[in-house]
This record gives C-alpha cells, sequence and structure tokens, in this order.
C-alpha cells in the first residue's frame, strides 16, 4: 500500500506542476488582454483535471484534508471552464494560493503530520466567495475508499434527457490498474436510466480463455439528464485501457451537441478531433503526450553507473599507459583499439550524463512561488519571468540551487525592488519585474537573476561595512569592490531585520552554497536600474576537461575552462614589482605571476621563473593571474572525486581525481587562488574568500 | 554503517593491536574495514603536519593520519614495511599510519583502565583507556574521533 501512496505522491508532483504552470498560463493571459474570454479553455481543463486527479487519489487514500481541499478547489474551476465565473486578477490571486496551498497540503500528508487548519480555513472560505449561489451544493462529499469514479458526474451541466448507447470494452490493462467495471456501471446508474447488456460475442471457447486477454465487452443503454461529458468523466480514470464509444441514440433532441461540448471532447480526446463529424471515439490514446515514453528511475541506480564509468575511465587511461610503457603505441591495431574504447567510454559517459540531466524548470517553477510570497510579505507588485527553463544540469545540482536561489528572489524583492511609490515616482512601471534567465555558455551553465529596481545604494553599504568594521574606514574601493561586500558574512544592507530575507542568513551563505557546486557568483548593478546576480555553474559534478601539470614532484589537475594560454617566460618580459611581486608582460598586458608551489606551501621558496611554465587564467570576475608551475604534462578527462567527503574542503584545491596510474591528483580552483593571493597582498583582508 | 564495538559470542570485545614506536595501540576491530601496506601519497596543501596526504581506496579519496606525529612521538619516515589501517568513523573512511600490526585481541570491559593522570602528555588526549592483559602487555586504546582534525580547522587554513 505505501508504494501505491508513494506513486500517488510522486503523481502529484507533476499534477501540482500542471497546475501551477497552467494557473500561470491563464494568469498571463488575464494580464495582457481585457477580454477574460481569450483564457485558453485547454489550460482550463489541464488544470482541472489536475486537481481532480489529485482529488481522486486522495480519496482512495482517505486522506480527507486533500479531498475537502480539492474538490472546493475543483468546483471553483468548474464554474471558470462553464464559464459561471469569470478569471480576473482577483480570482487568479485566490487560485494561486490555493495551488500553493493545495501543494503544502500534498506535503503534509506525505510527512504524515497535520495541516496548517486555519489557512485551510481560510482558503475554503475564500473558494466559496467564488462559488455561485445557485451552484452551491450543501458540502457532503464523504470519501469512500478506492470508489474513483464516484465524483464523476458533478461536473456536468444539466441538459434535457438524452439516451446515449455505450459500447465498453476493457483491456487487460483496465483489470491490472485495479479498475473494476462494476464500480463504473454503479456510477453510470446514477447519471440516468440505465440498462446492462454483456456482449458475449467475442468470448472465446473455455479452452482457449486467456486470461491475460479479456474478451468481455458491454453496450449499455444510457438514458440521461446530464451531457455526453458527464459520461465521458465517468470513464476519465480508464482513458487509454478500454475501447469506449459513446453515442447518442436516434433521438432527436440530442442530435447537435453544444459547441462547448464539443470543445471538451476535443481537450480529452485528441482523437475525437479528427472525426469531429462523427460523435463516436475511440479511447486507445492517453491526452496530453508531449514527450516520449519516460521511466522513473532510482537516482541511486544511475549514480552507481557513473560511479563504474569513472573507473572505466581510469581504467582506460591505465591501459593507455601500460601500452606506452611497453611500447605497444605504435601498433597501429593496438592504438585503433584503444582509441575506439577511448570514444565508447565517452560516448557512454555523456549518455549517462544526459540522463542524471534535468531541466532548470524543476527549481524555475518553484520560484514563482516563493516570489509571489516574497511579494505579498514586503507589499511590493512583483512579477517573475523565467527563460531558459529548458536549461539541463545535472540532478543533484538541481536539488542543491533550490536553496540559494530562494534566498535569492527574496532579496531581490525584499532588498532590490523600490516600494510601489518609489517607482512611480522615478516613472517606472507598477508592477516590478524579476528575471530569472538560464543558458548554456562555454562549457558552464549561466543563471542569471536580474531585478529592475534601485540597484545596490553603495554609499550605504559602505556606510554599514565601515560601520560593522568589515572594511577600513575610508578605505578606497572600487563600485564593483563595493558591491562584493554584500557576500560577507555578517552583512545585511538592510537598515533593520526584515521579515524575509533577513533570517540571519546573508548573501555570504548563497555564495558558499554556490561554490560547494563548483559554481561563482557574480553581481552586477546599475544605480537606479537594478541589480543582476550571476551564477555559473559547471555542467556536471562528475568530470572536467583539465590540464595535468607538475608541481614540487605532484602531480595537480587545472582546469581547461579557466586556462588562457601558457607563457613560456623570457627574462625581458619578466617584471619585480617591489620586494616580492612579479609581473609577466604580455601582448601590452601586464599580469602578476601567482608561484602555485608557495601559495600551496608545497616549497618555501620561490622558483627561479626561467625555468617552469607560466598558465595564464582568468577568474569569472575577469581578474587574470599568471600561474607558475613546474611544467605541463598532458591534458585529459578527469573524474571528479570528493575531498570533502572523508576529509574536508582544502583551500585552493576544489576537488581530487585518480590517475592512471592510480594516484590522486588535486584539482586546483584557480578563482581561489587568484583571489586569495590578490587578497594577501591587497589592503582589506577581508575580501578573501575563503568560505 | 558498521556498529562502533564489536561483541563475540562470550560478550568480549575484539581489538586490533597495533605497534608504534614500541608501544601497543588498539581500536575495535569493528571500526577497522581493511590494513594496507603503506602506499605514497598525495600532499594535501595547508593541512596539518600530522595528515601524511590521500591515498586512492578503490575509487575514494582517502586522508592518512601519521599516527606517531599525532601522539606526539614526532613524524615517521613510511616504508613498505609501515601499514596503513582503513577505518570508518562516523561515515567518514580514514587511514591510519602504524608501523606494523601485531595481533587481533579479545578483551572485556573489565580489563579497561583509565589513563592514568599525566600532565601535560599529547597523547593522553587521544587515548580512551588501557587494556591490561595478565602476561603485563597493556593495549592503549585509541579514540578515533579525536585523530581527525575538526572541519572548523580545516575551512579556515
Amino acid at each position: 500500500m505505501d508504494d501505491f501512496k508513494e506513486l500517488f505522491f510522486i503523481e502529484c508532483d507533476e499534477l501540482l506542476e500542471a497546475l501551477a504552470s497552467g494557473l500561470r498560463k491563464i494568469e498571463e493571459s488575464v494580464a495582457t488582454a481585457n477580454q477574460p474570454a481569450t483564457i485558453d479553455i485547454e489550460t482550463v481543463h489541464a488544470i482541472f483535471r489536475a486537481v481532480h486527479s489529485v482529488k481522486g487519489g486522495a480519496a482512495a487514500f482517505g486522506m480527507k484534508d486533500l479531498v475537502t481541499f480539492a474538490h472546493r478547489f475543483e468546483t471553483v474551476l468548474d464554474e471558470i471552464r462553464s464559464d459561471i465565473l469569470t478569471a480576473d486578477t482577483k480570482v487568479m490571486a485566490i487560485l494561486h494560493r490555493c495551488s500553493d496551498f493545495l501543494a503544502d497540503l500534498v506535503a503534509a500528508t506525505r510527512q504524515d503530520i497535520a495541516a496548517n487548519s486555519v489557512q485551510m480555513e481560510e482558503l475554503l472560505g475564500e473558494l466559496d466567495t467564488l462559488i455561485s449561489q445557485d451552484e452551491e451544493e450543501s458540502f457532503s462529499f464523504v470519501p469512500i475508499g478506492l470508489d474513483l469514479v464516484e465524483q464523476g458526474s458533478e461536473a456536468s451541466t444539466t441538459l434535457p434527457r438524452n439516451s446515449y448507447r455505450i459500447r465498453f470494452a476493457p483491456d487487460a490493462d483496465l483489470y491490472r490498474t485495479g479498475n473494476e467495471p462494476a464500480a463504473l456501471f454503479q456510477a453510470l446508474q446514477k447519471l440516468g436510466e440505465m440498462t446492462l447488456t454483456p456482449d458475449l460475442s467475442a468470448l472465446p471457447v473455455l479452452s482457449e480463455w486467456s486470461l491475460s486477454q479479456p474478451k468481455l465487452a458491454w453496450v449499455i443503454d444510457l438514458a440521461s439528464d446530464h451531457s455526453e461529458d458527464a459520461i465521458w468523466s465517468v470513464f476519465e480514470f480508464v482513458e487509454g485501457c478500454c475501447s469506449l464509444k459513446i453515442e447518442p441514440l436516434a433521438d432527436p433532441a440530442a442530435e447537435i451537441p453544444d459547441p462547448s461540448q464539443e470543445g471538451d471532447n476535443i481537450i480529452a480526446l485528441p482523437i475525437a478531433a479528427q472525426s469531429a463529424s462523427n460523435p463516436t471515439a475511440k479511447l486507445d490514446s492517453k491526452p496530453e503526450t508531449e514527450q516520449g515514453t519516460t521511466i522513473r528511475v532510482n537516482l541511486d541506480r544511475v549514480d552507481r553507473l557513473m560511479n563504474m564509468i569513472g573507473e572505466l575511465v581510469i581504467k582506460e587511461a591505465m591501459l593507455s599507459q601500460v601500452i606506452e610503457t611497453v611500447g605497444l603505441a605504435e601498433n597501429l591495431d593496438v592504438a585503433a583499439g584503444l582509441d575506439g574504447i577511448r570514444q565508447l567510454a565517452d560516448e557512454i559517459q555523456d549518455s549517462v550524463m544526459a540522463i542524471r540531466a534535468q531541466p532548470l524548470k524543476l527549481v524555475f517553477q518553484r520560484m514563482h512561488r516563493i516570489l509571489r510570497e516574497a511579494s505579498d510579505m514586503t507589499g511590493k507588485p512583483a512579477r517573475l519571468i523565467t527563460l531558459g527553463e529548458q536549461t539541463e544540469v545535472d540532478k543533484t545540482m538541481i536539488e542543491r540551487l533550490v536553496e540559494p536561489l530562494t534566498h535569492m528572489i527574496r532579496n531581490s524583492v525584499d532588498h532590490g525592488l523600490e516600494d510601489a511609490l518609489t517607482r512611480e515616482r522615478r516613472g517606472k512601471p507598477h508592477i516590478g519585474t524579476v528575471t530569472l534567465s538560464a543558458a548554456h555558455r562555454s562549457g558552464r551553465v549561466q543563471i542569471e537573476l536580474s531585478d529592475d529596481g534601485g540597484g545596490i545604494d553603495r554609499g550605504l553599504v559602505r556606510k554599514l561595512a565601515e560601520e560593522r568594521g568589515l572594511i577600513a574606514q575610508g578605505a578606497t574601493l572600487s563600485p564593483a569592490e563595493i558591491d562584493q561586500l554584500l557576500f560577507l558574512p555578517g552583512f545585511s544592507s538592510k537598515q533593520e531585520v526584515s521579515a524575509i530575507s533577513g533570517r540571519g542568513v546573508g548573501l555570504d551563505v548563497v555564495r558558499r552554497e554556490i561554490m560547494a557546486l563548483g559554481g561563482r557568483v557574480m553581481i552586477h548593478s546599475t544605480e537606479g536600474q537594478g541589480t543582476t546576480f550571476s551564477i555559473a555553474l559547471p555542467l556536471t559534478l562528475a568530470v572536467l576537461e583539465g590540464m595535468l601539470i607538475q608541481l614540487c614532484d605532484q602531480t595537480m589537475v587545472l582546469p581547461i575552462t579557466s586556462i588562457q594560454e601558457t607563457l613560456r617566460p623570457t627574462p625581458a618580459s619578466l617584471h619585480g614589482i617591489g620586494l616580492t611581486g612579479r609581473a609577466v608582460a604580455n601582448r601590452g598586458d601586464l599580469i602578476p605571476i601567482i608561484d602555485l608551489g608557495l601559495s600551496f606551501g608545497l616549497r618555501s621558496e620561490r622558483s627561479p621563473l626561467e625555468t617552469g611554465v607560466l598558465i595564464v587564467v582568468e577568474t569569472d570576475s575577469h581578474k587574470r593571474a599568471a600561474l607558475h608551475v613546474d611544467g605541463i604534462i598532458d591534458q585529459r578527462q578527469v573524474v571528479i572525486k570528493s575531498l570533502e567527503e572523508n576529509y574536508g574542503r582544502v583551500s585552493g584545491v576544489s576537488a581530487a581525481t585518480i590517475l592512471g596510474d592510480g594516484n590522486i591528483a588535486l584539482i586546483i580552483d584557480p578563482e581561489e587562488i587568484v583571489l586569495s593571493s590578490a587578497a594577501d597582498g591587497a589592503r582589506s583582508h577581508k575580501l578573501m574568500m575563503n568560505g | 554503517m558498521l556498529h562502533s564495538m564489536s561483541y563475540n559470542s562470550a560478550g568480549k570485545r575484539d581489538l586490533i593491536a597495533f605497534k608504534l614506536a614500541d608501544q601497543d595501540f588498539c581500536i575495535d576491530i569493528g571500526l577497522v574495514r581493511e590494513i594496507r601496506g603503506w602506499t605514497p601519497t598525495t600532499v594535501l596543501p595547508h593541512a596539518p603536519d600530522y595528515i601524511k596526504g590521500v591515498i586512492n581506496l578503490r575509487g575514494a579519496v582517502v586522508a592518512v593520519v601519521d599516527l606517531s606525529a599525532r601522539l606526539g612521538f614526532g613524524p615517521s619516515q613510511p616504508s613498505l614495511r609501515h601499514v596503513v589501517i582503513i577505518a570508518l568513523h562516523e561515515g567518514r573512511i580514514v587511514g591510519l599510519l602504524a608501523d606494523l600490526v601485531s595481533d587481533i585481541v579479545t578483551a572485556d570491559e573489565s580489563q579497561m583502565q583509565p589513563v592514568p593522570d599525566l600532565a601535560s602528555n599529547a597523547a593522553r588526549e587521544f587515548i580512551v583507556g588501557m587494556f591490561t592483559f595478565e602476561d603485563g602487555r597493556i593495549l592503549r586504546k585509541i579514540d578515533l574521533a579525536q585523530l581527525l582534525p575538526p572541519e572548523a580547522e580545516l575551512a579556515n587554513t
């Protein structure tokens, strides 16, 4: 039973997502057009179906609160779809909150904790005000275990009494999924007078009987006040696992179906649309099959596969090293075979990574709600625009992005956007806009969050930082450096701690979380026009293209993405700056040199620059530095292994990898090296990001 | 995860005994995953001096603690004869560098005595008790929790 429950909750997640995105779609059309008629009826149906399915499932498991709430919610949605209620901004706001609460309710039920009954009562009350008087029914819905179709009739609008002939032939799937024809018939019986005739014509002789291929069918004659819709909805849960024909009997009163009702059929059954002139349809395809076939796979299994591929890549590297040492590399057959293996390993790796990749939509969608809540709490009207939702990143990254993004959205609304009055004075639109976008950019995923608010008040930031002792009084800081102060622990630019983003969690936590994912956060702000946060993330947490370098008899890896070029310095291009500073001139630029051996503490004296190689790296903040190393060994793909799992964080090192010979090499974090070495020499030690 | 203590059928405990600077130490056998010969490690920058570096344990990156340095005997010069005891502590795998593994012994709780009160002894911090045996042998029981550097210390190096 628990398995089924879990399945129901997984399904709920999808339904809730469909509900939320459907509501947003409607809201957009409400906002853009003045006429409510532009609402896409298909979308209304989709959200109705979502709520209805949640209710159906919940009823089967006897989840009372969920059923009660979903039922009332559904009633209102039904009024919208039958044009009794107009979806204006006010109604949409209530629906949004109901959708949020429904999600909460599902989550609470899942964890088996009590729901927020105060909020529930409040929302139920608000929903009641939307339900029109004449439709109002005294609420008497009692969930009955597994009687999924029991509610099928309520969606109907009354029509003159019609006669239908229904041919119903269940497939094996119908029985396999636990549906019971008798229950369907009972539901049909509630719609009117029914004559049920079993159709035995297809039954084989007993000796050829096969349980897996049911042949029994029924012909049902039904005289009902209800529309054809109502009959379809009885069979809503068995769509796709039976063959079903509903045709009006030659009853003159029932000939012409009402147009809105036809619309219904088109949505519920795409097949019916093709045969619109003939109101019979075979229910053999599920509606809304937008995507290809998918399966649910436990993430652990994919992880195990990923680990094994990691091992495969290592073994392949080992093998090619052995072949090299025994001098077989010259042999063409061996070389070709090895190449083949390498290519295959690459392809398998890519494929598995593609399995793990998930669209950012999963996170972005949740942000709408966060924005709505933040907007409600601060009283600043705001909307969220999401772009590039289909950008895919590693599954683990998706989960770990929720926290930082949530915080950043709240921050944008709370600190970024001005209040409505100020906006008006500045001639900006009444509603503030927060834009969340994502794109693939040169091997990384770039997520940007921008607001059209007032930008960073650098004077205030500076004053606060001085007050809090984060910087020295009167220190000279560039605008960019002042912006960076926002990321310092213990910094909060709002005068007093506010309820939503000022929970003692600052942007420093956001930065730390993003850095833990191997990413960076940049900030860019224009006074009066807004602030943009950019997050650059690696595509995957598993593999990295790296340059193997030699440093004090250690092999280390430098990520290729950060490398600009490599230089062999000539004495003429080297310049000393003061006692310890050194720089290299390269095409007119002076680039500071960092002795990697020194900064890792691998040697105590700086090495002569004439030996070794300089590798020019650029950080995300466009700081450049030349890392001095003893030599370059190779360039290859390395599998990232966590250092933190068994040990802890090491400054200047992002992770480790295993080389072909089985030894471990550390993966250098150039960003951290550059930033910390700049901080060493610079005036402000506090700017050092070592978190 | 493994149990932190292993009791055999008689209610006694199995211990792995190892030598370090001619003294006998032990840890609970339940914590030990395997015992390996010494292999060269990859040096970790900014690590405390008792961290010998990291090794590859079938794909996992494992730090090796030089017990000799940690207990105040001074850094060891590991050779091929040295051993690394792979232990699991609170979900983290750690390697312990020792001179040699001498024995597996069985003892019960009554044989354990508190560490004598000696002032200013670095080793005391890492020893939870002493198992005494009738033949006069003494095994000092190591407290794994104290061996690794605390997280905070790492983050600030």
